[in-house]
């Protein structure tokens, strides 16, 4: 992806945006890259407990926005990788200061001054304010979705705003699949999804109780090592890969069953 | 004996609906909104056919980027005719 200001966005809740986030933005720094996340979920700020971080949160977007403090001083550097930085949501119920214009000029002086490769920007459910103002500074989206209905709906809502916008790279991560369902007809397979949504695929995340475990201590999954092939955090780290541009394939968790392998062909590397 | 045909795997259910009800949403029309259509457009039909049987179909299809409107009307009389008037 060309995009250095990527926003991570699904309509519904709860269906993986802040753990994406929190996950891609690490790989991604993981990778070299100096990556900034960014929490708009102003009031429901979440991504700093997620990466662990909550405790050293002193400034915020919007402190940032109304001139509280400088840019830098809201900047929290994560520990565990040196080259990825937090810049957390406001916990107040007060949104009057988030605007457009604001949003976009701090993403500018993130790339521009700050030095900062790639911005990650964690979205708030809805197709609010707050996902407005989260989508007027990226040029690219990543498009959570869980294969179930409400979530591919919303995930549609989502993309025709972001169409309207002219974000000119939206990407699709299927998130939480169950081969098991998959296999037994019960759940979207990855082809459905993208066959209605008509979006491009970078990923394919599945269900994964380690990422839970990974939350509950706020260390990001995709920074551990040596986890299996076909875990969630090596998904994760395989879509850190694609938006650098490099050709990974696609997970194949049950080869002997083959419902993997025709995507493997039509996805491989694209 | 035909239990196993009547259970349908649940995601092919999905996928159906999951059709329908973006077909209606990006064309930004309710479900209710498109009978009053498919009414008004079989009273027309009936003004000009009197004849004719309601087996109208009017739904949305998508071809590629775009949402048609797809109105199939077949004309019960007009089969031996060698041109159709539609």
């Amino acid at each position: 992806m060309n995009a250095k200001a990527i926003v991570v966005t699904s309509g519904k809740g709860g269906v993986g945006k802040t753990t994406t986030t929190a996950n891609v933005g690490a790989a991604l720094a993981k990778l070299g890259e100096k990556v900034c996340v960014i929490d708009t979920d102003v009031g429901l700020r979440n991504l700093d407990v997620v990466m662990g971080l909550e405790g050293r949160v002193v400034f915020d977007l919007i402190d940032v926005f109304e001139g509280r403090c400088k840019l830098r001083q809201a900047l929290i550097r994560d520990k565990r990788v040196d080259t990825l930085y937090l810049l957390a949501a406001s916990q107040t119920k007060d949104k009057s200061s988030l605007s457009e214009s604001r949003m976009q000029e701090t993403v500018r002086l993130l790339l521009e001054e700050e030095g900062f490769d790639r911005v990650v920007i964690d979205s708030p459910a809805g197709i609010e304010t707050g996902f407005q103002t989260a989508a007027s500074a990226a040029t690219g989206a990543l498009v959570v979705v869980n294969p179930e209905v409400s979530s591919v709906r919303d995930a549609d809502r989502i993309i025709g705003l972001l169409e309207s916008r002219e974000i000119p790279e939206v990407r699709l991560i299927v998130n939480r699949l169950r081969p098991a369902m998959v296999r037994r007809g019960d759940m979207l397979e990855v082809d459905d999804v993208l066959e209605i949504l008509g979006v491009k695929l970078i990923g394919i995340v599945p269900e994964d109780e380690a990422i839970l475990i990974s939350t509950n201590i706020g260390n990001p999954a995709s920074l551990e090592q040596g986890t299996a092939k076909t875990s969630a955090s090596q998904a994760f780290r395989d879509i850190a890969r694609r938006i650098r541009d490099e050709e990974v394939p696609y997970l194949v968790i049950d080869e002997r069953r083959g419902f993997f392998s025709g995507l493997r062909k039509l996805f491989g590397g694209a | 004996m035909f239990g196993w045909f009547q259970k349908r795997r649940s995601k092919e259910s999905l996928k159906e609906r999951l059709k329908l009800v973006l077909s209606y949403d990006r064309a930004k029309l309710t479900p209710g909104k498109m009978e009053e259509l498919k009414g008004e457009l079989l009273g027309v039909i009936a003004k000009y056919f009197p004849s004719e049987a309601a087996d109208y179909d009017v739904r949305f299809e998508q071809h590629g980027d775009r949402m048609v409107l797809m109105a199939n009307l077949p004309l019960k009389d007009q089969k031996k005719k060698p041109t159709s008037r539609r």
